[in-house]
């Protein structure tokens, strides 16, 4: 297993998670003691078993493709942070320096 | 009359009560919203408890009796939602400030399900923000109490569920169990926590944590309600893709059963007897009640679970890793808390994500996009995967010597509110129930007696094959009906 040690900045990026120092320097211990412990799944040998992705037998769960009924747009809209005409997500620019339209 | 402070009704008396118009749903939620009103500030258990929309639906469920249309015998019978669980047109939080203001706009299925029972939707409970925690202390908003001792966590992370049915606030509540969510607090708390195998209940409405171990379950004074519960909730739903084929089994009938411990074979795994951390108090029940089924006639046989010091380790790599894309979908655009800090798009989502979500669910996050990211995919996330399928197969082999299985619920009784103030302390807690939910079976947890010298109620778990709910009832009902006759009620 990996022998380096986790940057937590680095994976906070990874997340979009904001972190101030006092908790970036908080997780860092916390991960890393909880990391130290994880280590002992190298202790199995694990050569010719199948990973287990699911507790349940079931695959490829299809369903006709079908038009069915579905929310309405002012339902998805009504716990949206801003919109746009009752009719569109406003979101913030996407390019910095860009104006919001 | 129901005397709260001293009784706990159950479900299916309630609906004897009611079918027999000895009561009708308005008064029986009155009664319990009064006794709520009474002791909710020792336990803050509930989120939200809106008396008239609970009192508009008992009003609804009383005319469906008298025009003989009740939708089921358990019409008026009030239960509480814990609150990741949707309900239409009420908010769901999931404890987060992130989802504080959300108001969802479907029902769960599982909501779905009692609503065409007719029961009554009673509050939203407390829990650990997102479902991540053993102890409702990481809830966004308030811990709840446990209410054997308000020093005391009820557990997690569904506390509130647990703590309101065993402070007599309502009869029945739903609770989810992604590594021993309902077990441990139902263990914590007296009353019992039913986890259904995999898919056995619909996640669809469930906000999701883990999805491959997530399930919803009841919480109940007894286990015959819990089987109630699991007959309304359980089903083939085609909007959950991991939901399994509808299972033929009556579930009810088999919370009804007393004699089921007669030659049945159950297993003790000796990793969980002998395991160094296991208290002596909760040990001292145990045993007790281990003779208790000797003499209904089971049979004890020594198990080995070997894996079983690797299933926390395995698990905390699945289940953050699973939360980690999971909560992806948390990022203030589309609905959630916005940060007005943000000038632009992905400072909106670094932002609001950072102000969003408390401590234990960042943590957890930032662990789980370790474990999938390039470079260590394999050694972290695909070897735990492995060690899950050695998980899976100790309980297979296991089931070939015995028919149930039979632990404690929790190497202690309740901690302290801050007792645990280590993570990595706070997830070994977890240790007798999270192998299950790796494994896909399903496990029930009830109180077996109190500890000898804090007085704080000792859960035992049955677990039983993945889809033998109906073996693990029979077993469950059967002690409940010779353990010691003490009842669980605690004074507040």
């Amino acid at each position: 297993m990996a022998a380096e040690k986790i940057d937590v900045g680095h994976v906070a990026q990874l997340a979009r998670i904001t972190l101030d120092d006092d908790s970036k320097a908080r997780f860092q211990e916390n991960i890393e003691s909880i990391l130290e412990y994880v280590e002992k799944l190298s202790e199995l040998d694990v050569s010719g078993i199948e990973p287990t992705a699911h507790a349940a037998p079931l695959t490829n769960v299809l369903r006709d493709d079908v038009k069915k009924e579905s929310f309405s747009r002012d339902v998805m809209l009504s716990n949206a942070p801003a919109t746009v005409d009752d009719e569109l997500v406003a979101v913030p620019p996407v390019l910095p320096g860009e104006e919001s339209s | 009359m129901i005397d709260l402070k001293n009784s706990r009704p159950t479900i299916h008396s309630l609906a004897d009560l009611l079918n027999s118009d000895k009561l009708t749903s308005v008064a029986l939620c009155e009664l319990y919203l009064k006794h709520a009103e009474a002791v909710e500030s020792k336990i803050d258990g509930f989120l939200k408890l809106d008396k008239d929309i609970i009192l508009n639906a008992a009003k609804a469920s009383d005319e469906r009796r008298k025009a003989g249309k009740c939708l089921s015998p358990y019409d008026g019978v009030p239960v509480a939602c814990k609150d990741n669980i949707t309900v239409k047109d009420e908010s769901c939080s999931c404890a987060s400030k992130l989802l504080e203001n959300f108001i969802a706009p479907y029902d769960a299925t599982v909501v779905e399900r009692m609503k065409n029972s007719g029961i009554i939707l009673f509050g939203r409970t407390n829990m650990d923000e997102f479902a991540m925690g053993a102890s409702c202390e990481n809830s966004a908003f308030k811990p709840t109490k446990n209410p054997w001792n308000t020093n005391c966590v009820p557990g997690g992370s569904s506390g509130g569920s647990a703590a309101v049915v065993a402070a007599g606030e309502v009869p029945a509540s739903l609770g989810s169990d992604t590594g021993g969510s309902i077990r441990q607090p139902a263990g914590f708390c007296g009353v019992v926590g039913l986890k259904p195998t995999y898919g056995r209940i619909s996640r669809y409405g469930l906000v999701a944590f883990a999805s491959s171990l997530d399930q919803i379950g009841p919480i109940t004074n007894d286990v015959e309600d819990a089987a109630i519960l699991l007959d309304i909730l359980a089903g083939h739903d085609p909007k959950d893709s991991t939901s399994i084929p509808e299972s033929n089994q009556n579930f009810a009938e088999a919370g009804k059963k007393r004699d089921a411990l007669k030659g049945l074979r159950v297993g003790l795994p000796k990793e969980y007897f002998e395991m160094d951390g296991l208290d002596e108090g909760v040990k001292a029940v145990l045993t007790e009640s281990i003779e208790t089924l000797k003499a209904a006639g089971a049979e004890m046989v020594e198990i080995s679970l070997p894996h079983t010091e690797y299933a926390v380790a395995s698990y905390y790599v699945i289940a953050t890793a699973e939360a980690s894309a999971n909560l992806a979908r948390f990022d203030g655009i589309r609905y959630g808390n916005r940060s007005p800090e943000a000038t632009d798009l992905i400072g909106t989502y670094f932002e609001s994500r950072g102000a969003g979500f408390g401590e234990e669910v960042k943590r957890r996050i930032i662990l789980g996009t370790y474990v999938l990211s390039s470079g260590y995919y394999d050694a972290y996330y695909l070897r735990a995967q492995k060690v899950r399928t050695l998980i899976r197969q100790d309980f297979d082999n296991a089931f070939k010597q015995c028919d149930v299985i039979y632990t404690p619920v929790s190497p202690m009784t309740a901690f302290g509110i801050g007792e645990k103030s280590d993570p990595l302390q706070m997830y070994l807690a977890d240790i007798f129930t999270i192998a299950l939910n790796l494994a896909g079976n399903c496990g029930i947890s009830l109180p077996a007696g109190l500890h000898k010298d804090n007085g704080m109620p000792v859960g035992v778990q049955f677990i039983a094959p993945a889809y033998q709910e109906k073996i693990m009832l029979e077993a469950a009902a059967s002690f409940e009906s010779v353990r010691n006759k003490q009842e669980f009620i605690p004074q507040l």
